[in-house]
């Protein structure tokens, strides 16, 4: 696809249409929307209507009553989510949200302010279910739901990655994500989703995780990895899958077994459990720790995750530890426990090496893969060696669901500054809890829609952009699979030069193990600073 | 709806209401509706409207425990946890809502988005909508507070205190209120923000502007009333105690003007359940901010969690059972 220069694409017009936003109808922009799902996606997990569609199609086979459909469901859902019904009332559209979404930042597009969006559903609420809208509709702010209506929710419904920046900004803590899930959840219940979280979630129902990947291939792709940190580090690291009595069950997303970047980050964790003799298994059957179900609806994203907890009670583990992932670890840690709990199964998780008691975690008993390597580094469980990432120049970019959902600041940075000598950070207003999203969160990251993420991904590659003129960074560092397989593409567009990293790929850099042959080149292969072949 | 047909619907809405005071009073003598029977039903509307509402959103379960991180979470003891802006105890989401209703903490973090060519994009300090929005709250309630000497006798002290710390520079005849000026200029403010920046003029309905229009025609009333037709006090307060100890009586001699800052106000209670203004009892109930982030540490129950079908391991192993084995991974039966 044909995609605008960085120039053209930055030039971004913030005024709104003369005629108001009931009265301007959606254009569907090619490059700002992703296919809609397949008719075998939907089949696979019972999911209502099935059948292939398309967004460009004029007729998208709705059921004839699709219209009571959605109302009946937003009412069902008003009444079981205090937040829901909350966020519909009370929003005085004081405008703070507007200015704080990535999308309209980069787009200009109004109905991408976290108001508006939220107002395509809440005029639809007023209308039809509330005394004041239904006597006097538009004048109360209320409108009909019709087709074009329709279309546009779920066109705005994916032009959300549900980061929670502007719920951060709101005086009464609205969240859109929240609201977007919702309406999420309305559309999947006339089959209207994506194929690219629907067919996520199919695969990662049948084989366990969202590539799709079999057993067998799975314990190919670990099998090679042992290979290669064979060539690297001259050891031979073990690993498992499935194995009964094993202390602990690492769950990590899925895309570390698939996308060459997330890779990486995989053979960091294989050296670091390694050295440190960690009894872990992986598990073919819950081979996902992400969950695309979550950007379908709350109870798709609770039939995939049970077979976490399944997994480890068939594999009598001890306690869960999860890999670096961000919309994992909102589900992880928001949902899981109110899902699945009282989870009495697990003990309370205690690092084995250090004798830690993660006290923060002894309800849902799952531990975040930084958590415990910070902690290792704290109690100078490992050796590391930082000059080997002296190529590094580091920024640290917080993805929106740790950042925002909880409060996961300092672990990471942590681990980063143990093993990299050169640290800076983007300007404050754009990390931490102000963090901005990679642009293909919740489900986006799709190529259909390039030129969303691209324009997405604008506020977070312009703080790149800074410390990259004034530091001279050269490589982003994060915790999620999202962004290491996202935003490369992203930054080589906006910022060229910079690497997007995994933390625990930094970490299995610095790592000095026991019997370690002389590295000469890092996880990548390539060589490391001062063992460059001199020619 | 188009803006000018909101903003013109809004306005005349409210110049209508006074109108309809002017008329019933001044030519109609409806005075013992507008001076006692409206006022009284406005108020029983406002009180069962927002029990009703609070009660309403109570009702709502909670499913899931979602608060937004502003800071630090509480993991390993050596790092420092940012215990009100990302609270793991009950005291620390008491002050988190406490900053949040008295002092707008999340309104105070506002910046303003601006991108200049390059692309460069800069976030700029951004506080005048957090000091209106203080500004016009706070004068708002202690108007409110001073409006008790008209419905309390004798006058508790307290309020006597508030006015004359209110009328600190002792200007004019009656004295000045520095809240009066205070009011009337941040709703003004927040008036004109809506109708003069464009994204937000964009997003506006009659709902903002009715409201917006209707309290400032309520604080011009009110210094009207005050200073300039220095309505007879003595009849005000006799009208009020009356409604107050239920014993109404509609004194002669109050002027009109009174009579339409009284429709005006009675207005404001009357709409209020029914509006956008709820926001003052919801933010307490708000669970991104009222939740601790505990959620990992303590179990929340979502009271209609339900059982959902699930791909168990056995099916899972009866699909790939060959392709395990082959790999030389365990299975359960061979």
């Amino acid at each position: 696809m044909a995609v605008k220069k960085p120039e053209e694409l930055s030039k971004i017009d913030y005024k709104p249409p003369r005629t108001s936003w009931m009265d301007t109808p959606t254009e569907f922009k090619k490059g700002m929307f992703c296919w809609g799902n397949k008719e075998k996606s939907l089949k696979t997990v019972d999911f209502p209507n099935v059948r292939t569609w398309s967004v460009a199609d004029e007729d998208w086979k709705l059921p004839g009553n699709w219209k009571e459909i959605f109302l009946e469901g937003l009412k069902e859902r008003l009444s079981k989510y205090r937040s829901f019904q909350l966020f519909l009332d009370i929003c005085v559209r004081c405008g703070a949200c507007a200015d704080k979404c990535h999308f309209f930042i980069g787009g200009g597009d109004p109905k991408n302010m976290p108001v508006l969006r939220a107002e395509l559903l809440r005029s639809l609420y007023r209308k039809y279910l509330t005394g004041p809208g239904k006597l006097l509709g538009k004048i109360a702010g209320g409108r009909e739901l019709t087709m074009d209506v329709l279309k546009e929710l779920w066109y705005y419904a994916y032009q959300c990655t549900e980061c929670r920046r502007c719920s951060l900004f709101c005086p009464y803590g609205i969240d859109t994500a929240e609201i977007t899930i919702l309406i999420r959840e309305l559309l999947n219940l006339l089959g209207l989703n994506i194929e690219w979280v629907a067919g996520p979630v199919a695969n990662c129902w049948r084989t366990g995780n969202h590539m799709g990947l079999l057993p067998h291939t799975l314990k190919d792709t670990v099998e090679s990895f042992k290979e290669d940190l064979k060539t690297i580090t001259g050891i031979n690291v073990d690993y498992s899958f499935n194995r009964k009595g094993a202390e602990i069950l690492f769950v990590n997303p899925s895309g570390e077994y698939f996308d060459p970047n997330g890779n990486i980050t995989f053979m960091g964790y294989m050296l670091l459990f390694h050295e440190i003799g960690l009894d872990y298994t992986l598990s073919t059957y819950t081979s996902e720790g992400g969950n695309f179900g979550f950007f379908t609806s709350n109870e798709m994203a609770k039939r995939l995750h049970s077979k976490i907890y399944a997994e480890a009670k068939r594999l009598k583990v001890k306690w869960i530890l999860g890999g670096e992932c961000g919309h994992m670890w909102r589900v992880w840690h928001q949902y899981h426990n109110t899902w699945f709990g009282p989870v009495d199964f697990l003990e309370e998780p205690v690092s084995p090496i250090t004798g830690t008691k993660f006290e923060n975690t002894k309800s849902n008993k799952t531990v975040h893969i930084c958590e415990f390597t910070a902690d290792l580094i704290n109690h100078g469980k490992i050796k590391l060696d930082p000059s080997r990432n002296d190529n590094y120049v580091a920024t640290f970019h917080d993805s929106c669901n740790p950042a925002r959902a909880m409060g996961f600041f300092e672990e990471p940075r942590y681990i980063i500054k143990s093993v990299c000598n050169n640290f800076y950070e983007m300007p404050s207003n754009t990390i931490r809890e102000n963090t901005f999203c990679c642009g293909s969160g919740s489900g986006l990251n799709a190529s259909e829609d390039m030129e969303l993420r691209l324009r997405g991904a604008l506020p977070r590659a312009n703080a790149l952009k800074h410390v990259r003129e004034k530091f001279g960074v050269n490589t982003l560092a994060n915790i999620c699979q999202i962004d290491r397989a996202t935003l490369q593409t992203l930054v080589d567009y906006w910022v060229p030069g910079v690497a997007v990293r995994g933390v625990h790929e930094l970490v299995g850099n610095a790592l000095v193990m026991k019997g370690e042959k002389e590295r000469t080149t890092d996880l990548r292969g390539d060589p490391l600073p001062g063992k460059e072949v001199q020619e | 709806m188009s803006f000018g047909l909101s903003f013109w619907l809004s306005l005349l809405a409210v110049a209508g209401l006074g109108l309809i005071a002017y008329v019933g009073v001044a030519a109609a003598h409806l005075n013992y509706l507008f001076g006692i029977i409206i006022p009284y039903a406005a108020f029983a509307t406002f009180i069962v409207g927002i029990i009703y509402r609070v009660l309403r959103w109570g009702a709502r379960p909670v499913p899931f425990r979602i608060p937004t991180t502003g800071g630090q979470q509480k993991s390993l003891p050596w790092i420092q946890q940012n215990k009100i802006d990302n609270p793991s105890s009950t005291l620390g989401v008491v002050v988190r809502m406490a900053l949040e209703v008295l002092l707008f903490r999340s309104l105070f973090r506002n910046m303003r988005t601006e991108l200049r060519g390059g692309p460069t994009l800069s976030y700029a300090s951004a506080k005048w909508l957090w000091i209106a929005g203080l500004a016009f709250h706070w004068t708002f309630l202690i108007i409110l507070v001073r409006h008790l000497r008209f419905f309390l006798q004798p006058v508790p002290s307290v309020i006597a205190i508030i006015e004359s710390l209110d009328a600190f520079f002792q200007v004019g005849a009656p004295l000045l209120y520095l809240t009066d000026v205070f009011f009337v200029l941040a709703v003004t403010y927040l008036l004109v923000r809506r109708l003069f920046i464009p994204t937000l003029r964009y997003i506006s309905l009659p709902a903002d502007y009715f409201p917006l229009f209707l309290i400032l025609g309520i604080g011009v009333t009110g210094v009207l009333t005050r200073y300039f037709f220095k309505v007879n006090a003595v009849g005000v307060k006799e009208l009020t105690m009356g409604l107050a100890t239920l014993s109404p009586k509609v004194p002669e001699g109050i002027g009109v003007i009174f009579y339409i800052h009284l429709l005006l106000v009675s207005t404001l209670f009357a709409y209020f359940p029914f509006s956008k203004l709820t926001h003052m009892a919801g933010v307490f109930l708000s669970p991104t901010r009222n939740l601790a982030n505990t959620n990992r540490a303590k179990q929340h129950v979502n009271p209609w969690n339900y059982p959902v079908k699930v791909h168990t391991y056995e099916e899972y192993e009866d699909d790939f059972r060959e392709f395990m084995k082959d790999a030389g991974i365990p299975v359960e039966k061979e």
